[in-house]
């Protein structure tokens, strides 16, 4: 067998065990899916009627709030998950097994292939859920079956960059609280961003950070192929963000990784 | 040089900060034999075990495991070894099969293969009963058994056991002595580390004695038994006064006066012996108690280590 079969048999052995983990200590994963729906509650149930008030013309072609908010709280899934994997690496890593795997002939990054691919399956399980609660709650969109996949494929490039830069996070940081409060970033960035309002009703600094921030663009893109609000160059910015930060993540992982050493 | 070294180590240096950890150490492990690294916490044991290992870098030293170097073919050491560390590595939220299950996956065995060989591990390390459970509801005796098992599950031609009794109850660290005695007559090799003089005395060919980063003696058990004091006869005796006119009689100016023993150095000769007791009888000196003291690992360890360096050098 070749080396690239041996890195594929590898990375698919490290994501059975990883799945196992998820499925015994569900824990992390649920809470990665109880923020995104609890805001979607607070904000539809509770904010919703003087949001969509001051919102004004950014609504899309129903009026109506939930159809602004929920691409945005989609984005918030990806955020709310990654803080899981970045946790759970942390922890993984401080385990006598992750010393035993460097001390055997095996595909070096099969380890982290193999949380990045348990991660992402976690997180658009996590968004299909998010989803199908929005749409219970009365979330209408107008997308085509080719623009449905076409939001499924930037959910999944998003996901993608924020797992490899938490799997990044869990590397980094020495305790599991420590990892916890970096993953914090990708948590509350979409908060000013047009997740919850349109940039445009922000003040001037604010509004200059909101507009050039990765979720920004992320979020229009989706609400354009979901709910039909003009896209721009929002999706050729957000490919710019979701490929550059894969890299980063992925650069700074393998880094951490191989420079780790347990005790 | 006839058999051929398993592990060869030259000048091997590691420091940590400013913290030197291993000052220039040299090991040579022939193959099928049990080396045993013995020495106190902090000595440099586990330190020496993750380099070997491939864990961590050395900062200087020529470091061959099964013929291999470890900086620039670390991949075909790995392919040759199995580590069983201080601290377990097992994963502890599958079951005992199913981390043995990862093992054969990791080895690339077939379904079949690696079924037979976890079943096989399972009945020899006496886990069968426990194999559906989650490792976290193992005891320790459990989890080191489960440990060197998946370290076994590969075949490794040399094995390194870091500290592999420490915490275990008696029972349990007779059973691993049994299975690293196994092995050794299957024709692995074995680096041993350990804080256990017994232990070392037990299982290993040759010893070599770390101490703050140096080795400050190798050989064999026996050898190393025979770089201190020979033995001696300890006689315990019922006041203190006995033991002053005894101490005299036999010609000792140093005694223990608050312990009332009395220790005479002896060839360890039944001659030897009667000649002090004799000795005793003809002034009448009533004797509590006598052991004779071979010397042990422990003399070793203590004239070794315990002693003040500069004594050490001045001895070396």
């Amino acid at each position: 067998m070749s080396t690239s079969t041996f890195a594929m048999r590898d990375s698919a052995t490290m994501l059975r065990r990883d799945i196992r983990h998820s499925l015994r200590y569900p824990i992390m994963a649920i809470s990665g899916l109880m923020v995104p729906v609890f805001l979607l509650l607070l904000f539809v149930g509770v904010f919703g009627n003087t949001l969509r008030a001051g919102l004004g013309v950014a609504t899309p072609a129903g009026g109506r709030y939930i159809d602004y908010l929920a691409p945005g709280i989609l984005v918030m899934t990806a955020g709310a998950s990654a803080a899981a994997t970045a946790i759970n690496v942390c922890i993984d890593m401080n385990e006598g097994i992750i010393a035993r795997f460097r001390t055997m002939a095996i595909t070096r990054t099969s380890v982290l292939i193999g949380q990045v691919l348990s991660s992402m399956i976690r997180t658009l399980i996590s968004g299909a859920l998010v989803v199908a609660v929005a749409l219970g709650l009365g979330f209408r969109p107008t997308a085509t079956p080719l623009e449905w996949l076409a939001a499924a494929g930037v959910f999944a490039m998003l996901t993608l960059a924020l797992t490899w830069l938490t799997i990044a996070f869990g590397l980094q940081a020495k305790t599991p609280a420590g990892a916890n409060s970096l993953s914090l970033i990708p948590q509350f960035l979409p908060f000013i961003s047009s997740a919850f309002v349109p940039t445009a009703s922000m003040p001037a600094g604010v509004r200059w950070f909101a507009e050039n921030q990765p979720f920004t663009s992320i979020i229009n893109t989706l609400r354009g192929l979901l709910t039909g609000t003009p896209i721009g160059n929002n999706a050729v910015i957000a490919a710019a963000w979701c490929v550059g930060l894969t890299a980063v993540g992925y650069v700074w992982s393998r880094a951490r990784y191989n420079r780790y050493v347990t005790r | 040089m006839n058999a051929r070294a398993a592990v060869r180590v030259v000048g091997l240096r590691k420091a940590f900060g400013d913290k030197v950890v291993l000052d220039g150490i040299d090991l040579e492990i022939t193959e099928g034999s049990v080396f045993a690294l013995l020495g106190p916490n902090g000595a440099g044991k586990t330190t020496t075990v993750q380099i070997l290992s491939t864990l961590i870098r050395a900062d200087a030293g020529a470091i061959q495991v099964a013929g291999f170097d470890v900086s620039r073919e670390p991949q075909a050491v790995r392919d040759t070894i199995g580590v069983t560390g201080q601290f377990s590595s097992v994963d502890y939220l599958l079951t005992g099969r199913e981390n043995l299950r990862l093992m054969a996956d990791l080895h690339h065995l077939d379904r079949r293969a690696g079924r037979l060989r976890v079943d096989e591990l399972l009945h020899r390390f006496d886990l069968v009963d426990a194999a559906g459970q989650m490792v976290m509801k193992y005891s320790g005796g459990m989890r080191r058994r489960l440990d060197l098992a998946m370290t076994l599950l590969g075949e490794p031609r040399i094995i390194f056991l870091d500290e592999p009794t420490t915490g275990l109850d008696p029972r349990s660290r007779h059973t691993m002595w049994q299975i690293t005695r196994e092995l050794v007559a299957g024709g692995v090799t074995v680096l041993l580390t350990t804080q256990n003089l017994d232990e070392a005395d037990q299982l290993a060919d040759r010893i070599a004695v770390l101490d703050q980063g140096r080795l400050v003696a190798e050989g064999t058990p026996n050898q190393l038994k025979r770089r201190i004091p020979g033995g001696r006869v300890r006689l315990h005796f019922r006041d203190a006064a006995a033991v002053s006119v005894a101490a005299r009689v036999l010609g000792r100016a140093s005694f223990d006066d608050d312990a009332l023993v009395l220790d005479i150095p002896t060839d360890g000769t039944p001659r030897s012996l009667r000649s002090v007791l004799d000795q005793l009888d003809e002034r009448a000196l009533s004797v509590e108690s006598v052991t004779v003291e071979t010397p042990d690992l422990d003399d070793v360890f203590f004239a070794l280590t315990g002693a003040p360096h500069h004594a050490l050098e001045a001895s070396a």
